[in-house]
């Protein structure tokens, strides 16, 4: 179990590694270090002193992923590719292109992110389990198909309908949460109010249907038959039995999103206004900021395959039967 | 003169496509069968008759032809535009362009314009509009007008129904007995759409069913036209996406070890990205690109395409690991399976073997992923239009319209109807490919039957 962790996290490496320079190529193969400081010291009038002097403060004034000039080893580490990635590795993450400390805005940026995500999480899931446990608790009834098909009709709503029906109706209408905006501390609850509304109402279709599946595939087993024929009703079969061993999967697919919640949701921030980690990402690509684009998103996937991990490991958790080697 | 646009070829291809899959699965028991099973539920038939309307709306979309411009007074000038065949019949719609909002069925302005009457007093009245409602001859006959037209349109619609009705009695009566239930869901679907069309083509040149934008464009006009930018993103993003899924898939689970290693390494790779901060990066990169090389992009339908085609190519290199990834679990388990050994002690090779052995094994994934992410990627390209890193600003597309209901929203009063446009098209087109993908995958997933 130890070994397998140590070589699942050596595994993380190379894929680090690997992301970091499509990262770079994508940002840097039409956009030159000049691009960004004009466009970082306001576009119009800047002298080429003024960029040079921009690019040699910030380490920009390296060549890109090849230095010609240097012998040995130093041909690739003198680079701004080489220089601006090690300090990822040990997450130092370094200094924003306009001089703000990215460890210290990601740490405060985090808490509101948070505190959207987490909720919707656990009430969405809630949710979810409630509506598939009652469409399956209705199997073959009329109430079944109108519910499978009020799912189907609620996946094919765009998000953003969902996010501008709840602003319009809930905040504007109605003038019960405030349309958008964020503060921090207790106030900070009718402003996630709505935003987590519209997070659990917009993936109630696919929730329930993929949580129907699980059950549904849970219940055809056969100890379930079993305990079917010794006389079980339908509601001890459905809470003792078939909910209990779901968990398994319920559980495991939860783990891992978790790691992600972090750095929130782009599209949900950037609407409600909320100072996230999304929103971060989203003013940070349309300023060209590449020092944060970079931190993100090493961040970003640093956190997916720790959440792959963590799936890995909570089945041995849950289910004995799992043993990894 | 006919052009054809990169994007256009995706709609083309998507026509093509369908029918080469329907041709071939007449032939091949084991696909004709899933087939069979989809075209005997209602809800297959039903939807799929949407989606094929919405497939024949995007492909008129797509035919470009020379055409003589049509000036507002009805007149022909000499000079030529470029128009798509769906232009030319929705031409009433095209060009009769008021000043600015207009509620649906409105025959005045939604805002109060300063004007001098004949007296010569400046007054602040509700302007009548140019197009919407002009032929009334005074304000208070619309309600009865809006009714003997859409009654009239449903009698026409009804008609022509009851007319392809007869002639397909007439030539391919055989069918009728064979499939009855399946042709009578399809003939009942099509009912709703002929009335449903013939009635807005009978109100469409008179009034702006779904009003006007604040350019003062017919808000149907611009729905109807975003179908085809829907259309390819679908399209176009699955032609780019199915290669390398299929391609890499089978490789990684047939070879296995080195091979393997480095495609686990790929998806993996790409997966952990988030997928949007990929595509704004690209989509970025590509306006530096178009800014520093203008004279590549001559006009602003080129420019237009270009992103189009930028923006499916660079969803399909997102969204490409999901299928991947079924595909090698789904590979190696085949190749194991008793007939692939037998085949490969018989000496067949490694190329026969993927091909006709293993291939044909896997494409029940194939078609569920294909039909599954299609509504998925529909919906995609709104929140993308939306937050800027989608279709270009000048696309005609539904998350444009989105984006610009969000100012429309915030005025006093507010503007609705272009949200609502929005809503209703992309709705029914989702709703019908779920359901489609829905009936789609029961009938081709072997663990159902």
């Amino acid at each position: 179990m130890i070994n397998y962790i140590i070589r699942r996290l050596l595994y993380v490496l190379p894929v680090l590694i690997g992301v970091n320079v499509l990262t770079f190529v994508l940002f840097f193969v039409v956009n030159t270090p000049d691009d960004m400081a004009r466009m970082q010291l306001g576009d119009k009038h800047v002298t080429q002193e003024a960029v040079d002097n921009w690019k040699q403060q910030r380490g920009y004034d390296l060549p890109l992923l090849w230095n010609k000039h240097e012998e040995g080893l130093q041909q690739l580490s003198k680079t701004i590719f080489f220089e601006k990635s090690v300090g990822l590795f040990v997450f130092d993450l370094g200094v924003s292109d306009n001089g703000r400390d990215i460890v210290a805005d990601i740490s405060e940026r985090m808490w509101p992110s948070l505190a959207i995500a987490i909720p919707s999480l656990i009430l969405g899931v809630l949710v979810n389990i409630t509506f598939a446990l009652l469409v399956i608790f209705y199997r073959g009834s009329i109430l079944e198909f109108g519910g499978l098909f009020l799912c189907i009709a609620l996946m094919s709503i765009s998000g953003l309908f969902y996010i501008i029906a709840g602003q319009y109706f809930v905040g504007k209408l109605l003038a019960l949460t405030p349309i958008s905006g964020y503060a921090p501390g207790v106030d900070a609850f009718k402003f996630i109010l709505l935003p987590v509304l519209v997070g659990v109402v917009g993936g109630l279709g696919s929730g329930v249907r993929w949580y129907r599946t699980l059950f549904l595939e849970e219940a055809a087993k056969d100890y379930v038959r079993t305990a079917k024929a010794k006389g079980l009703s339908d509601i001890q079969l459905l809470f003792k039995h078939v909910l209990k061993n779901a968990m398994i999967p319920i559980l495991t697919g939860i783990v891992v999103i978790l790691p992600l919640l972090f750095m929130g949701s782009l599209i949900t921030e950037s609407f409600f206004g909320i100072p996230g980690l999304g929103s971060y990402t989203i003013d940070a690509i349309s300023s060209q900021d590449f020092a944060i684009v970079r931190s993100m998103v090493f961040l970003g996937s640093f956190l997916y395959i720790i959440g792959l991990l963590m799936t890995d490991i909570s089945y041995t958790l849950v289910d004995p039967r799992v043993r990894l080697d | 003169m006919l052009t054809l646009l990169w994007t256009d070829m995706a709609v083309f291809a998507l026509v093509i496509g369908g029918a080469f899959v329907a041709w071939h699965s007449r032939k091949k028991e084991h696909l004709r069968r899933p087939w069979l099973k989809v075209f005997n539920s209602s809800v297959g038939v039903i939807s799929l008759t949407v989606l094929l309307l919405f497939l024949l709306i995007g492909a008129l979309d797509s035919i470009r032809v020379q055409h003589y411009k049509t000036l507002p007074n009805g007149e022909t000038s000499e000079h030529t535009e470029t128009l798509t065949v769906l232009d030319i019949m929705l031409t009433p719609l095209r060009i009769q362009v008021e000043k600015t909002y207009s509620k649906p069925f409105a025959h005045q302005a939604y805002a109060k314009e300063m004007s001098i009457d004949s007296v010569g007093v400046t007054r602040w009245v509700y302007p009548p509009l140019v197009y919407g409602g002009a032929h009334l001859n005074k304000p208070s006959d619309k309600q009865r007008d809006v009714i003997t037209k859409t009654l009239r349109g449903l009698g026409f619609g009804f008609l022509a129904w009851f007319a392809l009705i007869l002639i397909f009695k007439l030539f391919c009566n055989g069918l009728f007995r064979a499939n009855s239930n399946s042709i009578k869901n399809f003939f009942l679907t099509l009912l709703v759409i002929i009335c449903l069309v013939a009635v807005l083509a009978t109100l469409g040149p008179y009034y702006h069913i779904l009003g006007t934008d604040k350019v003062g464009e017919d808000v149907l006009y611009q729905a109807i036209k975003s179908i085809r930018t829907g259309l390819v993103i679908g399209a176009l993003t699955t032609i780019v996406m199915l290669p390398i899924a299929i391609i890499l898939g089978l490789m990684a689970g047939f070879f296995r070890g080195w091979v393997d290693d480095v495609i686990q390494y790929l998806y993996t790779t790409l997966s952990s990205i988030p997928g949007v901060l990929l595509i704004a990066a690209a989509i970025l990169m590509a306006q530096v690109y178009m800014a520093n090389n203008p004279e590549l992009f001559t006009s602003v339908e080129d420019r237009a395409d270009m992103r189009l085609l930028l923006l499916c190519l660079i969803l399909g290199i997102t969204s490409w690991t999901g299928l991947c990834r079924l595909l090698r679990a789904e590979t190696l388990k085949i190749r194991e399976m008793d007939y692939v050994v037998a085949a490969r002690a018989l000496g067949v090779g490694r190329f026969q073997l993927l091909k006709r052995h293993v291939l044909p094994n896997v494409m029940h994934l194939v078609m569920i992923t294909i039909v599954l992410d299609f509504s998925g990627l529909v919906l995609a390209e709104a929140v993308l239009s939306y937050i800027n890193i989608g279709v270009d600003p000048s696309t005609y597309s539904w998350g444009n319209m989105i984006n610009t209901s969000r100012l429309e929203m915030a005025r006093e009063p507010i503007v609705w109807w272009s949200l609502t446009a929005a809503f209703i098209f992309m709705f029914t087109l989702v709703l019908a490919a779920n359901l489609f993908a829905d009936v789609v995958r029961d009938a081709f997933d072997p663990r159902s039957n």
